[in-house]
């Protein structure tokens, strides 16, 4: 893990700070805010801040637009509640302990999937992986073992005190985070990382350069779907009870491809803000205005209105114009080049003539 | 001299157009190998084929005596052919630097990628030094997409360099690149061929073919017409006849035979 230890001390002060300030906001928040419905609009938060992360690190490296993502959520939601069920597992904290189970699901039907649909490239593999949702929504309508347009019956824990009921759904919600922006940060900095980005740029030259193109784009897309199966055990689990179309949703793909193009796709940090802010305004109009649809059009302009301002999303174009306010070179935003390795201090008159340019522009 | 590439009898059609059609020829080792001919002969096609981008309908390609004919293009490339494109291919939203370690993938078990960062072992070292070489070293860490046309051609030049080819296949390496910056593409070019690197390259600029070639092949209609000595090609009325019958074939669309033809060959053909 020495590449690991490397990238922790590459970190400069000031984002290793920001980080230990996220970590005890996100620790302490149900402890500040006890309401159950604010708990309940932060799991949410959460939830779709992980799976963000995994739907970018699979389709904002690769460039391989997947739509299909809700597939893992759904199989890992039903994987959760058919297992515990079978097992007639008590609804304890225990319970959280299946969630990788239903992720390694998940990856299972990832395998499938991606067999079939990475053989196409761009725009025929956004509408393969829709079909390929939708054959699997089906099948959760038609078979036994989903309980059909009924749907399951999930285990809910019933002794658990009522005020803080959330709470263990929030802390397993925020460790699933955790554990997902930590995977993604890695395969950044990793040469793995650096051969997705070789296929998303030139798929032909990366292969005719001997990058294992079939192996590297399939088995990103069999770990991406790792985070996005434990975030649907999550989901059966709060609720309780899971429908077809309620798992297998075709608005999540929508939401976390918005969510990482808003807050800036192939960035660590941009499906994380994409998705706090997004989702929970989907969450608060669902609680309080109890309508469950107008998020669709608050999603709508917020997507044109940053298509049309920062069409890069939010965060590159901040980072942008911070650097070019410091008179730093906007270099590539790559993985080869973290703070380390870059020339120690750009001189005056390279800052001098960006800053012009940036002035021009 | 012992040959290191064997072409035999390449043939592929696209459609009912031959683009090879039969082509035959060797390149031997350590030689700067030109590859010359009139627009549509088949220069590019065979070099696809030469480079698995393309399977032959007939024929087959034999480097250091193994036949690669249909092999995949990575498979060649790790067995040490590299190859640049006419028009340029880089991994334009890369920065130059990442640009020549993607090239360097290849050599690791690719499941251990994922807990190594790129540039290890002095790749980095030896990247920095192969960009210093082509002498754009200054410009690593910028985005490739941002390059010049001709620095392109250096950095997709330095990034097979990564890999350290026995053969280069250079797709008109000195298309669209001023004359300042060919000067320093031939140097190059020598270099690497007195470091022991075979070299094999398709350009329409003759002053650089003739120049820096130890042996050329020339191409016309999907066949290889002759392999000779540069001062040799460059008075073969066969080569004439290739390059100005095409001329005239494309401004009249006319019969080659035809008295004005004829005496326009002549004339050309006293000239050299």
């Amino acid at each position: 893990m020495s590449a690991l230890t490397k990238t922790f001390k590459s970190m400069s002060k000031a984002k290793l700070a920001a980080v230990v300030v996220a970590i005890a906001v996100i620790a302490v928040f149900p402890l500040v805010f006890t309401n159950p419905t604010v708990t309940e609009i932060a799991i949410f938060a959460l939830m779709f801040m992980a799976t963000s992360s995994a739907w970018n690190g699979f389709a904002g490296s690769s460039g391989y637009f997947s739509l299909g993502h809700a597939i893992f959520f759904g199989v890992g939601a039903y994987a959760f509640t058919i297992i515990a069920n079978d097992f007639k597992m008590a609804p304890t904290s225990a319970l959280f302990f299946l969630m990788p189970v239903a992720g390694v699901f998940a990856m299972v039907a990832a395998v499938g999937v991606g067999a079939v649909a990475l053989r196409t490239k761009r725009h025929t593999f956004v509408v393969i992986t829709i079909g390929i949702f939708f054959i699997f929504q089906l099948l959760g309508f038609n078979l036994n073992v989903t309980g059909g347009a009924s749907g399951l019956q999930v285990p809910t824990p019933s002794n658990w005190n009522a005020a803080t009921f959330n709470n263990p759904f929030y802390y397993a919600a925020a460790i699933l985070l955790g554990f997902t922006v930590l995977l993604y940060w890695i395969i950044k900095r990793s040469a793995f990382g650096l051969q997705l980005l070789s296929i998303r740029d030139d798929e032909e030259r990366a292969r005719g350069l001997g990058v294992p193109v079939w192996r590297v784009k399939l088995s990103a897309f069999v770990v991406s779907a790792f985070p996005v199966g434990m975030a649907g055990a999550l989901f059966a689990y709060l609720i309780g009870q899971i429908y077809p179309q309620t798992v297998f949703n075709p608005l999540f793909d929508l939401s976390w491809a918005l969510m990482t193009l808003v807050g800036g796709i192939g960035t660590i940090v941009g499906p994380l803000l994409g998705g706090v802010v997004l989702e929970s305004i989907q969450q608060y109009l669902n609680l309080y205005l109890s309508n469950v649809d107008i998020y669709l059009i608050i999603y709508g302009v917020v997507f044109l209105a940053v298509m049309f301002w920062m069409p890069r999303g939010i965060v590159p174009t901040v980072v942008g114009a911070v650097k070019r306010r410091r008179g730093t070179p906007t270099g590539p935003t790559s993985i080869a080049t973290s703070d380390d390795k870059q020339p120690a201090k750009p001189d005056q008159t390279a800052g001098l003539i960006v800053t012009a340019k940036g002035a021009t522009e | 001299m012992t040959d290191l590439i064997e072409v035999k009898g390449i043939a592929k059609a696209f459609g009912g157009i031959k683009a090879l059609n039969g082509c035959s020829f060797t390149v031997q080792k350590g030689d700067i190998h030109g590859l010359i001919g009139p627009n549509g002969s088949g220069k590019t096609t065979l070099f696809n084929v030469m480079t698995g981008y393309e399977r032959p309908d007939a024929g087959s390609v034999n480097f250091n005596g193994k036949e690669i004919t249909g092999q995949s293009p990575g498979k060649i490339f790790r067995m040490g052919i590299g190859r640049t494109f006419q028009l340029t291919r880089v991994f334009s939203r890369l920065s130059v630097l990442d640009n020549m370690l993607i090239a360097a993938q290849h050599q690791h078990k690719w499941f251990k990628s994922a807990l190594r960062s790129p540039g290890q072992g002095g790749e980095r070292q030896r990247a920095l030094d192969l960009l210093d070489f082509v002498g754009i070293a200054r410009l690593a860490e910028l985005e490739a997409g941002s390059l010049s046309y001709g620095q392109r051609k250096l950095l997709e030049l330095a990034y097979l360099l990564m890999a350290d080819p026995d053969v280069l296949f250079l797709d008109e390496p000195a298309g669209g690149v001023n004359p300042t910056l060919i000067n320093q593409l031939t140097e190059r070019i020598r270099e690497l061929n007195a470091a022991g690197k075979t070299i094999l390259v398709v350009e329409h600029n003759m002053e650089f073919v003739m120049g820096l070639c130890d042996r050329i092949t020339v191409m016309h209609q999907g066949v290889a017409l002759l392999t000779d000595l540069p001062a040799t090609v460059r008075s073969d009325p066969r080569v004439l006849d290739a390059y100005l019958g095409g001329v005239e074939e494309e401004a009249e669309g006319g019969d080659p035979d035809s008295m004005a033809d004829a005496t326009f060959t002549q004339a050309d053909r006293s000239e050299s």
